[in-house]
């Protein structure tokens, strides 16, 4: 059976629908820009959300209860979906899943007068989003490091398959916040610029807030599916990806099987822009022969937007192959990495049929899914 | 400062921060390699220390790529503390 | 295909057991740290990284090492066919509540690295990983109290459909006043094993009775 990819949402600091990012990237526009920050003297290279302009589209629900910023973000996002789609969580069949990192992290840094205490765990974040959706099942949380977006889609894809739901929003979200980028800096795994994955100049990572959600479903709701999926641990070292990229060719191996492929038509890499995240990719795909295909990276238009990462990329992955366009890897000016050779530099038009998504993360865990258009 | 009495500090502070429960300063030879086979440490210890050097010391390591010369072994980085101290 | 609980290990304060039998006790009320330390020193892990290991990964090692040693066959499988799935309430709450600390003050401001690293709660299973050689599958669920349907389902999904053979499946919490863990393996039951333990058949009921006995 398939696992077909319905309506979806991205909310970012580019605009608070797919439609709206798309747009936005395709004519190069990055949201990654200068932040001061009152914890400290350094400005960072982030990514935020404008957080006028999301609490007032928010007060437009007219909601009762009390959120923090990313339960608001969340909303948001899957509201989108829903409507878009005439899912109905309060329905058995259906489940929500919430990927993240951190969740409501600022909570730890006091942000929330008014709320009740414990808003920190990460099940809260999932009742409260499920009361506003009145979800008959309790709310998934998947908290996987940097592949909790694309493992908990691929996990989604897992249930279907196994008849244990009919319909499955994945939504992915995290925060910017004095904690990552104090905790990241500490790694000395910042930019001080806008981050350049792949290249040749690449000073590290910028961070970034999104919140991304998208139907997985067992209908055919689209022309677009989920045809594999895989994770796998490089067992190597906790926070340096391996040199030599087993885990990741170990989730793109059993991922080509599973779709019973060889090849892609482009691939949506992880990409985070540190000198040895991009090498160990390039030698993970130059194990499969995946080298000269097709590659970018968005994380220089949304920065490392962990938790939503996985999500958000596979969204823009996603109308790339429906709108047949190639987005330019943003920050790519010269080959940085031993092996990759076909970065993408412009957007373009290109007819595409199937492209590989992967991510990577501490841990040493990584994940790899294959979407294809069929007729 | 003297350097030999450095050396007998970052012994003792490296143990702590680094949680080296089995190993006594007074064990670690000050020439022997930090890293790979010496101490075993690995990268987080290495980021580790760039803080130990900035929270005992006053002293800041812009340039990771400078650190794995300062850490080759507790002498080294005690000769590196001591000419920052002068 | 049927399968089945070959081995499990439940750690709450002070007090180990390894298989429904005690493995080790404290007679004295210990903090967290020393307890764990001692326990570390009588299972003779002889594995200094544990040190450096934050609290629950600290439970989750030694809770994963006794379990795997009470099942010895695991060894002799393809480490890419085993999988690791883990859960708790609190992810790493007990670390991030450090780091937030170490970030509290600004005129003492010295966020570490090494608290950093563990402030995401799959760590665990990257250390778990590094030790036992295993680069499975890997999932992570946050739930708001011990799931046995959802460890049961999705455990079965990876048995019978992704060529996962045995796994290593548990839940692990580290929280002020909440700490345990309960690590249990399960393999296919096609899978020969010569030195069987106690063997259950893999249902959320069992799972459920072994976590709450």
């Amino acid at each position: 059976m398939h696992v077909f990819l319905g309506a979806n949402n991205i909310v970012s600091p580019l605009g608070f629908t797919t439609a709206a990012n798309f747009s936005a990237i395709s004519s190069g526009k990055s949201a990654v820009t200068e932040h001061h920050f009152p914890f400290s003297d350094h400005s960072f290279y982030c990514s935020k959300i404008d957080r006028d302009q999301l609490n007032s589209h928010f007060s437009k629900r007219n909601e009762k209860s009390s959120f923090t910023f990313l339960e608001k973000m969340c909303v948001l996002s899957i509201q989108e979906v829903l409507a878009q789609s005439n899912i109905d969580l309060a329905d058995k069949n259906n489940l929500l899943m919430i990927s993240t990192t951190k969740g409501n992290i600022d909570v730890l840094e006091h942000a929330y007068a008014e709320l009740p205490a414990g808003r920190e765990y990460l099940s809260e974040i999932a009742k409260s989003i499920a009361d506003v959706f009145h979800c008959a099942n309790t709310p998934l949380v998947v908290s996987n490091a940097c592949i909790s977006g694309l493992l908990a889609m691929i996990i989604a894809k897992r249930f279907i398959e196994n008849n244990r739901y009919q319909n499955i929003i994945v939504c992915g979200a995290d925060l910017v916040s004095e904690f990552t980028l104090s905790g990241f800096r500490s790694f000395s795994a910042l930019s001080d610029e806008v981050c350049k994955p792949f290249d040749a100049a690449r000073k590290g990572i910028n961070l970034g807030e999104a919140a991304a959600s998208i139907l997985l479903s067992a209908q055919p709701l689209s022309k677009l599916i989920v045809s594999g999926g895989a994770s796998a641990n490089d067992a190597n070292h906790i926070s340096g990806p391996s040199r030599t990229g087993d885990g990741l060719f170990q989730a793109i191996a059993h991922t080509l099987t599973e779709a019973n492929k060889k090849t892609v038509d482009f691939i949506c890499a992880h990409g985070t822009a540190t000198e040895y995240n991009d090498e160990m990719e390039s030698v993970a795909f130059s194990r499969h022969n995946l080298q000269h295909l097709p590659v970018n990276s968005l994380k220089g238009y949304y920065g490392h937007t962990l938790g939503a990462a996985g999500v958000l990329e596979s969204i823009i992955a996603l109308e790339s192959l429906k709108q047949n366009t190639l987005i330019a890897s943003a920050g790519f000016e010269t080959q940085g990495t031993t092996h990759l050779d076909h970065v993408i530099r412009q957007t373009t038009k290109l007819e595409l049929q199937s492209c590989l998504k992967t991510a990577s993360g501490f841990g040493g865990c990584n994940a790899a899914a294959i979407f294809e258009k069929i007729l | 400062m003297e350097v030999q009495e450095i050396i007998k500090n970052l012994k003792v502070q490296i143990v702590e921060q680094l949680n080296l429960e089995e190993v006594k300063p007074e064990d670690i030879d000050a020439n022997a390699p930090l890293f790979g086979d010496g101490l075993g440490l690995d990268s987080i210890d290495a980021l580790e220390l760039i803080v130990l050097l900035e929270k005992n010391y006053e002293i800041k390591i812009q340039d990771p790529k400078e650190a794995k010369a300062i850490f080759t072994s507790v002498q080294t980085m005690a000769d590196y503390v001591a000419s920052k101290m002068k | 295909m049927n399968a089945i609980i070959s081995s499990y290990c439940k750690i709450v304060p002070n007090k180990i057991s390894v298989g429904g039998k005690l493995f080790f006790e404290e007679a004295s009320e210990k903090e967290l740290p020393e307890f764990l330390s001692a326990a570390y020193k009588y299972g003779e892990l002889n594995y200094p990284k544990f040190h450096k290991m934050d609290k629950l990964c600290k439970l989750g090692m030694l809770a994963t090492e006794l379990a795997l040693r009470n099942c010895p066959d695991w060894k002799a499988l393809d480490k890419s066919r085993i999988a690791l799935i883990f859960s708790n309430q609190s992810s790493s709450l007990d670390s991030d509540r450090n780091h937030a600390h170490a970030i509290s003050d600004k005129q003492n401001y010295f966020p570490s690295p090494s608290v950093f690293v563990y402030t995401l709660p799959n760590i665990i299973m990257g250390e778990i990983a590094i030790k036992h050689k295993i680069s499975g599958e890997n999932a992570f669920f946050i739930s708001n109290q011990f799931d046995p349907e959802l460890l049961f389902s999705y455990s079965t999904i990876l048995l019978q459909t992704t060529g996962t053979e045995f796994v290593v499946c548990g839940w692990v919490n580290c929280d002020r006043t909440h700490n345990d863990a309960f690590v249990y393996c399960v393999k296919k039951s096609n899978f020969k094993e010569q030195n069987s333990g106690p063997e259950l058949d893999h249902t959320s009921e069992n799972i459920r009775q072994l976590y709450n006995t």
